[in-house]
């Protein structure tokens, strides 16, 4: 599991680049946090005041039980308990696409937070645009394992998508990285050529 | 809760504990209670287990629910039959390590378990209280346990644990007293009763009371009113269950018998364990205790005192760091409760872990062996005792 990931510092590829752009000591609240993978690594490498929210049982457990602070909840209603700018930065790694009303959820999130960290799988992957082009069925790939009928991802998001989204929304984008890597992946690389074709996650810095 | 109480099934344990007597308010300094009547002496029962370390940054306070005592853990000789009530999470390298952490579990003022109570002695009559002990409330209690702890030498509470109206506790002790808690678990429990908990504590105390042997509190030199006491602890067991652990315990089973007794015998299973229960709970529980702690929880309304109604407000006063937990079964005191209160902590940016267990066990399943609030428990104490050190 995970635990023996953290200790050597093996996370997920996207979430070592979240990772990386958090300044030490920060105020962190991680939605969708998983059993604490990044909320583990920040706390022990950049000393920041974490806390997560988690919506199953075993997960938000396994958070606790290595010492973290996470609510076990859905993070569409959590989110609206906090004060104003409670926090640094609000992260929502791999779990847009898994939202009901992401226009509502990245609003509170820039209320909450100075800063949003967005990551989501890109649907623009050629892979993604092959698969439809010739076989005239949903695409399914690494990324996005599922059927039509049993995914959870059901917003289907571009990188080109999410720019756009967040100029309608009026927040501006601060940094931007588009990557190659598989969901739980230790090891990916970072697209500059061609990122909305040939990446498959798409890493956003937020802010008002 | 004693009738879940076993033997440690690794056989590790505190082994053999004392239970000691705090006394203070002596008169003329009597403790002057909510309700302005003034108590003492007053003595609290109490035990320890563990040893507190040298710069004093160790303790722990177990606060106990309504039936039970200050034996938390631990035998008290070679010979006795059960441990104390919650002897699964505390002892050397258990949830709460006595290994590590100075263990206290204080007794509540209105209890009959060795604190001053409706049956101790009236100094001014020489009589057992009765209805003259006065209604002491969840604040009264903890008021009493801060005094223990200040005798105790303790100035700093690294985490106060409890559930149900331990629970109730818990609360209590971080927004009278936050300087003094570090941390806080909060099991099973609620910020005010619902009107559903008034509810079947108000028909337990009519069945008390409506017992002729009661005899408006004074039975304690003649028969006891064991008929009323046993039919509200009936009650309590009944909503310490769920609809799941009683069709799993005991469904339709029938008792020693294949076919209905056609008279008012235990017929089903369920029948007979509550008659059982009850009849075991007069030997050991003073019935007007009963009345006074009921009420006291009833009362508990932690937002209209410390919040005007508002829960928000009330835990403003709290600093302490939160773990709580609730059980999906639980309809005496429903997750939605525990939610409230974590929403209001979250809203004064405390910090609060919270969650939800899935168990088959209703509000009891608190006291059962479960290796995941165990897990919890070590983990969250793990952390609070590195951040109160660092």
């Amino acid at each position: 599991m995970s635990a023996e990931k953290t200790r050597h510092n093996h996370m997920r590829y996207d979430l070592q680049i979240i990772a990386s752009w958090i300044d030490p000591g920060s105020r962190v609240l991680d939605l969708g946090c998983g059993s604490g993978e990044l909320l583990r690594f920040l706390i022990n490498n950049k000393q920041v005041h974490g806390s997560g929210i988690e919506l199953e049982e075993d997960k938000v457990a396994a958070c606790i039980e290595k010492g973290l602070t996470v609510l076990q909840g859905d993070i569409n209603a959590e989110v609206l308990d906090y004060p104003d700018l409670s926090f640094d930065y609000v992260i929502l790694s791999q779990t847009l696409q898994q939202v009901y009303a992401p226009d509502e959820l990245i609003r509170a999130i820039m209320r909450i937070g100075k800063r949003g960290i967005v990551s989501f799988p890109n649907f623009s992957h050629w892979a993604c645009r092959i698969q439809l082009l010739y076989t005239g069925y949903a695409p399914v790939t690494k990324q996005l394992p599922y059927q039509w009928y049993n995914t959870p991802n059901i917003r289907v998001i571009t990188i080109k998508d999410f720019r756009k989204f967040i100029d309608e929304v009026g927040l501006k984008i601060l940094k931007e990285v588009a990557i190659n890597t598989h969901s739980q992946n230790r090891y990916g690389k970072i697209i500059k050529f061609l990122p909305n074709v040939r990446a498959t996650y798409g890493i956003f810095l937020i802010g008002n | 809760m004693s009738e879940y109480i076993e033997h440690d099934k690794q056989g590790v344990s505190v082994g053999i504990v004392e239970k000691k007597l705090f006394t203070f308010a002596e008169p003329p300094d009597e403790m002057v209670l909510e309700n302005g009547a003034r108590l003492g002496p007053v003595t609290i029962a109490y035990e320890t287990y563990g040893t507190l370390n040298a710069d004093k940054s160790n303790a722990i306070l177990i606060l106990h629910a309504l039936s039970g005592d200050s034996h938390a853990a631990g035998y008290y000789n070679k010979e006795d039959q059960k441990p104390g009530w919650w002897d699964i999470m505390i002892g050397p390298g258990k949830g709460i390590d006595t290994d590590t952490y100075f263990v206290v579990c204080s007794n509540i003022i209105g209890s009959c378990m060795g604190s001053t109570g409706p049956c101790s002695t009236n100094p001014k009559t020489v009589q057992p209280y009765a209805l003259d002990f006065p209604v002491v409330t969840i604040g009264d209690m903890v008021r009493a346990q801060k005094e223990l702890v200040d005798y105790l030498g303790v100035k700093q509470i690294l985490c106060v644990v409890g559930g149900s109206i331990g629970g109730m506790q818990v609360l209590e002790w971080t927004v009278r007293y936050p300087e003094t808690v570090k941390s806080a678990i909060p099991l099973a429990t609620t910020t005010k009763h619902s009107a559903l908990a008034i509810a079947f504590n108000e028909v337990s105390r009519q069945a008390i009371m409506a017992d002729p042997a009661w005899n408006n509190g004074n039975y304690y030199y003649g028969p006891k009113p064991n008929l009323g006491l046993a039919v509200a602890r009936m009650i309590g067991h009944i909503t310490y269950l769920s609809d799941e652990s009683m069709r799993l315990k005991f469904g339709r089973r029938l008792q020693d018998k294949s076919d209905f007794s056609f008279n008012f015998d235990a017929d089903f299973q369920v029948e007979s364990y509550l008659r059982y229960q009850g009849k075991k709970f007069v030997d050991r529980f003073d019935a007007n205790s009963f009345l006074y702690i009921t009420k006291a929880a009833d009362y508990y309304d932690l937002e209209k005192q410390y919040g005007d109604g508002s829960a928000v407000k009330a835990f403003a006063k709290a600093r302490a760091k939160f773990l709580v937990v609730s059980f999906t079964s639980d309809w005496l005191y429903p997750t939605y409760q525990s939610r409230s209160m974590v929403k209001a902590m979250k809203k004064n940016g405390l910090d609060v872990s919270f969650l939800e267990i899935e168990a088959e066990w209703g509000h009891d399943a608190f006291l059962l062996p479960n290796e995941r609030l165990t897990t919890l428990i070590r983990g969250f104490l793990e952390r609070v005792c590195r951040e109160n050190t660092s």
